[in-house]
């Protein structure tokens, strides 16, 4: 050994790293090491730099910090000697990312080794700079990559071509640049200047329309020739692989040659020829073969059309679907979805085949084959299709489950030929996998059950069959339980019997055992206990006869440890014990629950002002026809998770759970993060009708209420009630809700209150330009005056629509903010509608110092990005 | 493109990891962590494809080391597949019938050939012997350097016994 080494040799070190029996040995030893290493850097020690750098590298690969190596690299890669810089470049691709600011230092070093004599320290630097380039260096040194595509030796050019991949990507401004001298590239002999001179070049088609332009005028001939000639070429021992000549180049080619096809049909007219060519004479027993075939077809669908071979890429195709490799067959079924684009039919007559796969025993191939299936299905063959799908489920492994259901769910959904079809396809698939849906899918199923007004009578009694089978599956239990407590009459009278029926039996008391079951039953979750319970109170006016007994269910939950079961059961039981003149009111049916509100719910667009003017003309393409109600907003809060959080204020969560059934989080924090509500809410979620999302003015739940009116006997009771509180919008009228309260037995009494001293602000217009206004509403809640609460409006000013809308806001240390989630972020034109935002903003030095905030609005318009900045002190003093 | 390569052992060591997309270094333990997970996990019959956040994983067992490259969704899985196999059949030639101990205890040589063969993530060098050419070549440059250095020494050392 050397006499002036320290520290080990880096075969030693791996040795004891390896010898190492447990982690914390290994740790010892890493510790141990890095610390000579240190010591070593700390003494700017060169004779062993660069295996200190080696050691580090190998320390790194096992996961541990080596930042401290970083200005190693450097060092090694200014010093002069090769070993030093292949080492120190590396070092410099392994430890460090094109983020970190250490690079910038490397440029410098990089240029010069550009520029060097010896070309493999110019092939080390390419190399380094095609691999962690930054937006920045590629910038600095692309005239010198520019000049290198030109470099006598070969090897240089091709690092030079790859490396301007990087550099066009990074910065594609410079694409012109190299569109000239990477043309040339293409008539090269050398097979790596050709085959990465073809890759530049279809990289510049992506990133620079003029370059596409350029190659499509000037090269196709030249690509074409290349490809007919490597084709055709006799055996030669350095490109073969499987006896076909450079495979690789064969896949860059037929790539180039499909993006210069694309859209032109002149281009795509020259290369028929060879594609016609390479798809037929291509060996397919060999991955190699298969590789270029795969290629080949791929162009051929992309390119503009061309019946024959088109044929010919589908009978490809088909032979994949039916080869016993997998790879293959994944890649077939890849490819068929890319198909499908073009001739649905052709790839429909591998249904079967495609239908096989999804039955297959690897996961990758099932996920592809099962996309591919939902592109196959339309309205022709929705139910075999279904059916197969359906009886795969009750075979598929557990982790499947999940996608299986989803898509059968949504095929159910897009192209069912008849209400009675996809109730029956929902219930099958709630039973098989039930626990596997979300649950927006049995929310949808609830909605349209209640809108197929004829098969009420159908469905309950369908699903108390499938209940009694079965409370396995938790949705499926939900769906039941909603529906016999809507229409459990239905089930007892068997009430709309249809032919298919079976008839059956079922008791009053019959129906209600089964709600006990389900509030029993030690496997059921919170949600579908609390429905359960509602059932059960809407039977108690259904079955008279049954009254007691579901009084002594109810009564028994009252002891309930869960906190919700709890307060739900003393709430019923008072209601029943002293409230009979509006307990058949408050257990009236549920009307029927708009679709239409939930489909612009679930796409996550909140419908702004439904009124009754605007019955939307339904053309569902599933044929199940919207009955003309009246929109009622959202009846039944079934929105667990997706939908924005109910505006509810705290007094108001009482009377909501009562008949909703909504037990997310979601709400858990209402009151503290919305801005404080009047007493309409309490009326509305009486009603159930008080989910309306946050942007709705009071003027729109008027609306809502109004237009029931007309057709809704109950809400029409309270509807005077209801629209005189929502217009006294900050002071509720106490009396108004006082005759409501009680219901509570005063339990909402105390936190109403609070309401009703909340001082009054001006609303201000805390921004406003050319294009845009921002109006920001106050409020506070009595008792916390450090609190304030924001409702933020922006109104377009400008006559274009903007997308994207982000607005951001920024407060110093002695305020906090929170930010809720704006109502949209589409802001539409002129003024015709509006974005609000919640913001709470917490004080810490209230009465010394007013708000400041400064904020930043951001959006989208004719595609341009606009950023607009402002600063707003003029807040009103004692906030 | 190619985003990374990976080589993981049967145990889930890993033997090299090659970046050509901006990774964070947490990203990368997360990266290799979800993917030992997944592929290590899969049985021999199955594809060598695995999907993942929105890419796609070729990966290729050979004794115990699985080599892995990322890859957009519309790259060829097929090719990158013979691009493993290409990267094997030269480091075979290198080591002689290379083993998963080569690997380890020269790393730096697996990456030097890794170097020669890939750039950007894309394929360099179609020739399996102008990648060894071009690698020997480079070694022989270390060795004189290496040479030059001892005799040096060499020589200081004899001047300083004398």
């Amino acid at each position: 050994m050397n006499p002036f080494s320290s520290g080990t040799r880096l075969r030693d070190m791996i040795r004891a790293i390896r010898a190492c029996k447990t982690a914390a040995e290994e740790r010892a030893v890493v510790r141990k090491e890095c610390a000579a290493i240190r010591a070593a850097i700390n003494e700017n020690d060169q004779d062993y730099r660069h295996r200190n750098l080696a050691k580090l590298m190998f320390i790194h690969m096992l996961g541990y910090p080596t930042h401290f190596g970083q200005m190693e690299c450097l060092k090694l890669i200014a010093s002069t000697g090769f070993p030093e810089k292949r080492i120190g470049y590396l070092g410099l691709m392994l430890l460090l990312d094109e983020r970190q600011e250490v690079l910038m230092l490397v440029t410098n070093s990089l240029k010069q080794d550009l520029n060097h004599s010896n070309q493999y320290i110019v092939g080390l630097a390419l190399c380094a700079l095609g691999n962690i380039s930054s937006a920045e260096m590629a910038r600095d040194l692309a005239p010198d990559v520019e000049r290198l595509l030109q470099f006598r030796d070969p090897n240089i050019r091709k690092k030079a071509a790859l490396c301007s991949i990087r550099i066009i990507k990074k910065v594609p401004d410079l694409a012109e640049n190299f569109m000239h001298p990477a043309s040339s590239l293409l008539k090269e002999k050398h097979h790596g200047v050709l085959i990465t001179g073809v890759q530049l070049c279809t990289d510049l088609c992506k990133v620079s329309s003029e370059a596409l332009e350029y190659f499509r005028e000037n090269c196709i001939e030249g690509l074409v020739k290349t490809l007919r000639d490597i084709a055709n070429s006799p055996y030669s021992p350095e490109y073969d692989i499987a006896g076909i000549t450079d495979p690789f180049l064969h896949i860059r080619l037929l790539k180039l040659l499909r993006i210069l096809g694309q859209g032109d049909a002149g281009a795509s007219d020259c290369m028929t020829d060879i594609l016609a060519q390479v798809a037929s004479r291509t060996e397919s027993n060999k991955n190699a073969g298969n590789a270029i075939l795969y290629e080949c077809v791929e162009t051929i669908m992309s390119i503009e059309d061309n019946g024959g071979l088109r044929v010919l890429a589908i009978n490809i195709l088909g032979r994949f679907l039916s080869n016993r490799d997998n790879n293959i067959r994944y890649v077939g079924l890849n490819m068929l979805m890319k198909a499908i684009m073009v001739d649905a039919k052709a790839v429909q007559r591998h249904r079967a085949t495609i239908l096989e796969c999804v039955k297959d025993s690897d996961a990758s191939i099932q996920k592809r084959a099962l996309e591919l299936v939902y592109l196959l299905v339309n309205e022709s063959n929705v139910k075999p299709l279904t059916k197969e799908l359906i009886e795969y489920l009750e075979v598929s492994n557990q982790e499947f489950k999940g996608d299986i259901t989803a898509k059968i769910c949504s095929l159910v959904e897009k192209f069912s030929p008849a209400k009675i079809w996809y109730i029956d396809q929902m219930l099958k698939v709630l039973s098989e996998a039930g626990n596997f849906v979300k649950d927006e899918v049995w929310h949808a199923l609830i909605i349209v059950i209640s809108n197929a007004s004829d098969l009420h009578g159908y469905t309950v009694r369908a699903l108390y069959r499938v209940f009694q089978a079965s409370t396995e599956q938790e949705s499926l239990v939900r769906v039941a339980v909603w529906c016999v407590g809507e229409y459990g009459d239905m089930l007892v009278n068997n009430v709309g019997m249809l032919d298919i029926e079976e008839p059956i039996t079922v008791t009053e008391s019959d129906a209600v055992d089964a709600m006990e079951v389900a509030i029993k039953c030690q496997r059921l979750g919170l949600t579908t206990k609390a429905m359960a319970l509602i059932a059960l109170f809407k039977l108690s006016s259904r079955f008279p006869s049954c009254s007691e007994r579901i009084k002594d269910i109810i009564v028994q939950n009252k002891r309930s440890l869960v906190l919700e079961l709890q307060q739900r059961s003393i709430e019923f039981s008072c209601i029943l014990q002293k409230h009979h003149n509006i307990r058949s009111a408050l257990v009236e049916r549920m009307p029927i629950l708009d679709e239409a509100t939930f489909t612009g719910r679930k796409a996550g667009s909140l419908p702004t002002a439904v009124s009754a003017s605007s019955i939307i003309p339904c053309n569902l393409p599933n044929g199940i026809a919207k009955p003309a109600a009246a929109p009622i907003g959202d009846l039944l809060d079934l929105s667990s998770d997706d939908a924005p959080p109910a505006p509810v204020s705290s007094g108001g969560d009482f009377l909501q759970d009562l008949l909703g059934v909504d037990l997310s989080p979601a709400s858990a924090p209402s009151g503290t993060s919305q801005s404080p509500k009047t007493g309409t809410d309490v009326l509305l979620d009486l009603l159930s009708i008080g989910t309306l999302p946050p942007v709705q003015s009071s003027s729109s739940a008027i609306d809502i209420l109004s237009s029931s009116h007309d057709n809704k006997a109950p809400v029409a009771n309270l509807n005077g009630l209801a629209s005189h509180s929502s217009l006294s919008a900050n002071a509720t009228s106490p009396a108004s809700s006082a005759g409501m309260m009680d219901l509570l037995n005063g339990t909402g009494a105390i936190t109403q209150k609070h309401e009703e001293n909340g001082p009054a602000y001006p609303s201000l217009v805390a921004y406003e330009s050319s294009t845009l206004r921002m109006t920001f509403n106050f409020s506070k809640q009595p008792g916390n005056p450090q609190t304030t609460f924001i409702q933020a409006t922006f109104t377009n000013l400008s006559p274009n629509v903007y997308n994207g809308f982000l607005f951001q806001a920024a407060v110093p240390k002695f305020l906090q903010l929170h930010l809720d989630p704006a109502s949209s972020n589409t802001l539409p034109a002129s003024g015709n509608g509006s974005i609000t935002q919640c913001l709470k903003v917490t004080n810490t030095q209230h009465g010394k110092k007013s708000l400041v905030m400064r904020i930043r609005i951001a959006y989208k318009t004719n595609d341009k990005d606009v950023l607009e900045e402002g600063q707003i002190n003029n807040f009103p003093r004692d906030l | 493109m190619i985003h990374f390569v990976l080589l993981i052992s049967r145990q889930g060591k890993v033997r090299l990891t090659k970046w050509y997309s901006p990774y964070s270094q947490k990203e990368r333990t997360k990266v290799i962590r979800e993917l030992s997970g997944l592929i290590l996990t899969r049985g021999p019959k199955l594809c060598n494809f695995v999907e993942w956040r929105g890419l796609r994983v070729v990966y290729k067992r050979y004794a115990s080391l699985y080599f892995c490259m990322c890859i957009d969704e519309d790259d060829n899985e097929l090719e990158i597949l013979e691009i493993i196999h290409h990267y094997v059949e030269v480091l075979d030639r290198y080591f002689g019938s290379v083993c998963e101990l080569d690997l380890i205890y020269n790393f730096h040589k697996a990456y030097f050939i890794l170097d020669e063969l890939l750039i950007a993530g894309e394929l360099q060098e179609p020739s399996k012997r102008t990648v060894a050419r071009l690698v020997a070549a480079q070694d022989s440059l270390v060795e004189t350097a290496k040479e030059q250095t001892s005799s040096i020494t060499n020589i200081i050392a004899q001047v300083a016994n004398v």
